[in-house]
């Protein structure tokens, strides 16, 4: 019994994002055509060339024909997955496991979700015919459990935690002032931010992230035909997805300060990859903010600060653009929206640009450079103590 | 009809709601005159079925031995026809399967019949029976039906005395009249009734209750004098009222009915008063039951030598007293709000998909816990779940649970939220993780709450409520909520653990 790993193995040789936001103009069809389409100039190939296809989406589309009729997919396989909020990078990580199984050559990942048809605030869910037992409670308030469970549990006081909330929003809303595929594009002050009104819980509409439409893709391939697509590939270190039990409702000892699941993908990704300090050694990392206390928790269960000392990095500018380890520098979540189905691949478009310096300069980040060249994208699915997690690693360079 | 010597009632529970709707706060909104005093109203999520719930757990709370054979339940607004609403009790209570439960239903008269049948089957069987009352009165804005009446329930369990479970008072005599004639009435589907006149009422309903109680006074073998409580019931205020004065009972036999508090309560109205005169009552005194609906029905009840034992068992349990009742409760219901809950104001609905409707098979294979709130606790290592599961959270064993019923258990809220986005029909929803005395933890709704005045730590109890409709089906469950909201604190905690 292990997750070994496929470190290596494969490469992401062409990848494709769209502009996230209100797509009143585009119908799920023409975001998934516009995402192949980049994907596929960006690896110089056709749709042809492509052997196998994953799709990842929540609730825009059912069975592979959701993708085969609109790309007009010349029988080929094409499977579509979902895994709540990680139904994205579920795509790419089934892709990759084809490809490095030998089954094909050449793999796309592409996910896609349009939540803004629905005419709903907040995310909608798909459930089957219920038992009517469920608490009828929202995202937001589920995950407003862990901010006053946090502060609690390290002192810090209810004024403070809100600064330190803020500052999360605040940073990834300056990132993606900087970018010009995020739905807002604009920087948010933190007075705006911690006076917004009340979703649920301590959490503000800015502590929230957005509903949005849009798409993103990769193209894989193994990793010795890199170079064949591009010059520049990125080389999977790792990818790990975890389900949890689910018990955090029902478990007296679950307080909600940490995401058990995310610590044990975290922990079986570091090992796929090699990495001992994580904090150190990522060059980036893309991580879920679907709501700013779960940042904060996520520096925690990731790693990259010490259990109750991540909201004193936070405040200190450690995630910041220009900061130790820059955390969603695309500007997450948080700017983009979360199309359920897209986020995972929008996180790895940025690691795209980013490891291989072609993001625009006022956003490129310092860190990557020789020697520090890994990123992350990790995503969180479910609520706090009954969810999924997935977290990959990719680098520019084969490992020695 | 003559009173078993070795049957009676054993046990009895009355149900208020939280909310108080003070009278002034209509005429402040609609620009009539300032009302005085209150009404009862049932919350947002309470319907004549979770009210009779939660007044049947009372009375079976304080009941030994085995559970009633028998439920019968009246009222005048019923959540379903067709479907049986007694059953949604029987299983909130869990009475064993191979129990009957009966619904009696249409008008305030219905509440005699339910106690009725329950004597007669406790007396005719030997069995344990419970008949539960229970009434939402509505009413067009700014009329007296809305200002008058007032929501709530009670109940009470007949059957053979035992040393554990004596008999509090037992039937002496009753007697019944009956007259077709237009007092009160409603169309199946309307949401208010109609009523004539109020003084050919009164004229059709004195006479009426003479005859039925002077039958009563015969075969009980006494006087109207002899009368110690005197309830008397009925929504034709004058009528009962003339009627009361006609009797010739004495002036302090009468129970004083409660309605500047709690407001007329229709079907359950004789129901608390009759509970509220056991909670008084010395042994031998004599409780007479006057009940106005379409006739007249005249019960007289003996109180025995063992209602002191009953009554001090009750306190000793720490049950509220239907003083307790009436006294609690929050008076500050808007009454914009209080509109709403009755429909009567249609509110601009949160850009939030309407709730689903819950699967009539997935809920009946869920009965146990939806119904009784019946949790599974694993024998490997003693982890209790909620909801039931299967394979052991903590363990892993698979299929080896015992159930174990979590409705009458207390647990301190682990922590909270104020939700605003989620869909209520009284926005915001309160959802805490509740964590139970002797274990289990459980994230719910909570209701009849102040956010404001909850923390982390406070005591909640469980109460069975509507948790949603959707396409006429009423998805009944169980949410917590802050112990002593109905009692001011102070009467009905458990555990001695305020």
């Amino acid at each position: 019994m292990s997750s070994n790993g496929i470190r290596d193995q494969v490469a992401i040789v062409g990848m494709g994002c769209t502009p996230f936001g209100e797509r009143w103009d585009k119908s799920v069809n023409d975001l998934l055509v516009d995402a192949a389409k980049d994907t596929i100039e960006s690896a110089g190939v056709t749709l042809d060339d492509i052997d196998a296809y994953w799709l990842g989406t929540m609730t825009s589309g059912v069975s592979g024909v959701a993708l085969s009729k609109p790309l007009k997919i010349d029988y080929k396989p094409v499977s579509r997955v979902e895994n709540f909020c990680a139904t994205g990078s579920e795509a790419f990580r089934n892709a990759c496991y084809a490809v490095a199984s030998g089954a094909y050559d050449l793999a796309m990942a592409i996910g896609v979700e349009k939540l803004k048809d629905s005419g709903f605030s907040g995310l909608t869910g798909i459930r089957p015919v219920g038992d009517g037992t469920d608490a009828a409670l929202s995202s937001p308030a589920a995950f407003s459990f862990v901010a006053p469970a946090y502060a609690h549990r390290y002192g810090v006081d209810a004024e403070e935690m809100k600064q330190v909330m803020s500052r999360i929003a605040w940073k990834n809303h300056r990132n993606g002032a900087l970018n010009p595929r995020a739905q807002f594009r604009k920087e948010v002050s933190l007075e705006t931010i911690t006076k917004s009104p009340r979703v649920a819980g301590d959490l503000g509409v800015f502590d929230c992230s957005g509903v949005s439409d849009g798409s993103a893709a990769a193209i894989i391939c193994r990793a010795e035909d890199a170079h064949r697509y591009t010059d520049n590939p990125l080389y999977v270190k790792a990818l790990s997805f975890v389900a949890g039990p689910g018990g955090g409702a029902s478990d007296p000892e679950y307080d909600y300060t940490t995401f058990p699941e995310v610590v044990r993908s975290a922990e079986d990704a570091y090992r796929q990859a090699g990495i001992t300090d994580p904090r150190a050694q990522l060059a980036m990392a893309e991580v879920h903010d679907c709501f700013t206390p779960t940042e904060l928790v996520l520096m925690e269960d990731l790693g990259f600060s010490e259990r109750g000392l991540g909201w004193k990095d936070v405040m200190a500018g450690v995630f910041d653009l220009d900061g130790d380890l820059p955390v969603n520098p695309d500007g997450g979540l948080k700017s983009f929206g979360h199309p359920i189905g897209a986020s995972g691949l929008r996180m790895l478009f940025e690691c795209w640009l980013q490891l291989r310096h072609e993001a625009p300069p006022e956003r490129q980040v310092a860190t990557v450079g020789p020697g520090r060249n890994l990123g992350m994208t990790h995503n969180l699915g479910g609520a706090p103590g009954e969810c999924v997690s997935f977290v990959s690693i990719v680098g520019p360079e084969l490992s020695d | 009809m003559t009173g078993n010597e070795r049957t009676g009632i054993l046990a009895w529970g009355m149900y208020l709601p939280y909310w108080r709707l003070q009278r002034a706060a209509i005429g402040a909104t609609l620009g009539g005159p300032a009302g005085r005093g209150t009404r009862a109203v049932a919350s947002y999520d309470e319907d004549t079925t979770t009210m009779g719930v939660e007044a049947a757990r009372r009375a079976l709370r304080a009941l030994r031995g085995s559970p009633p054979d028998d439920l019968y339940f009246a009222t005048p607004a019923p959540t379903y026809l067709d479907k049986t609403n007694a059953t949604a009790i029987h299983a909130a209570v869990e009475l064993p399967e191979w129990s009957g439960a009966y619904d009696l239903l249409g008008s305030v008269r219905s509440s005699v019949a339910a106690l009725r049948a329950a004597q007669t089957q406790a007396a005719s069987g030997g069995t344990r029976s419970l008949a539960v009352v229970a009434d939402l009165r509505t009413g067009l804005a700014g009329g007296p039906e809305e200002r008058d009446s007032g929501d709530g329930a009670a109940a009470f369990v007949f059957g053979p005395g035992s040393t554990d479970n004596p008999i509090a008072a037992e039937l002496v005599a009753h007697a019944a009249v009956s007259s077709e004639f237009l007092d009160r009435w409603r169309i199946p589907g309307d949401a208010d009734s109609q009523v004539w006149e109020e003084r050919f009422g009164q004229e059709v309903y004195v006479p009426l209750v003479e005859a039925a109680a002077a039958e009563a006074w015969r075969r009980a073998g006494v006087v109207a004098a002899d009368i110690d409580y005197l309830v008397l019931a009925g929504l034709h205020v004058r009528g009962v009222q003339a009627a009361g004065k006609s009797l010739g009972t004495r002036p302090e036999a009468t129970v004083a009915d409660r309605s500047a508090v709690v407001g007329n309560l229709g079907a359950a109205q004789a129901g608390m008063l009759l509970a509220d005169a056991l909670e008084q009552a010395a042994p031998g005194d004599l409780i007479a039951v006057v009940v106005v609906a379409d006739g007249a029905d005249v019960s007289v009840f003996r109180a025995t030598d063992a209602i002191t034992e009953v009554q001090s068992g009750r306190a000793a349990l720490g049950m509220s007293t239907v003083a307790d009742s009436v006294g609690a409760g929050r008076d500050d219901l808007p009454y914009a709000r209080f509109l709403t809950w009755r429909g009567g104001l249609r509110r601009e609905p949160p850009r939030r998909p309407d709730p689903e409707r819950a699967g009539a098979p997935a809920t009946w294979r869920v009965t146990p816990w939806k119904s009784g709130f019946t949790a599974s606790d694993c024998r490997a290592c003693g982890f209790r779940h909620l909801p039931p599961s299967r394979v052991c959270l903590r363990c892993r064993t698979i299929d080896e649970m015992d159930p174990v019923r979590m409705a009458d258990a207390v647990g301190r809220v682990a922590t909270f939220t104020v939700d605003h986005l989620a869909f209520s029909p009284s926005p915001p929803v309160v959802g805490a993780v509740v964590d139970f005395e002797g274990g289990g933890r459980y994230r719910c709704e909570m209701t009849d709450v102040d956010p404001e005045r909850l923390a982390i730590g406070s005591q909640v109890e469980m109460t069975f409520r509507v948790l949603s409709t959707a396409k006429g089906i009423h998805n009944y469950f169980w949410k917590a909520r802050p112990v002593g909201t109905l009692t001011d604190g102070s009467g009905d905690e458990r555990n001695g653990d305020a």
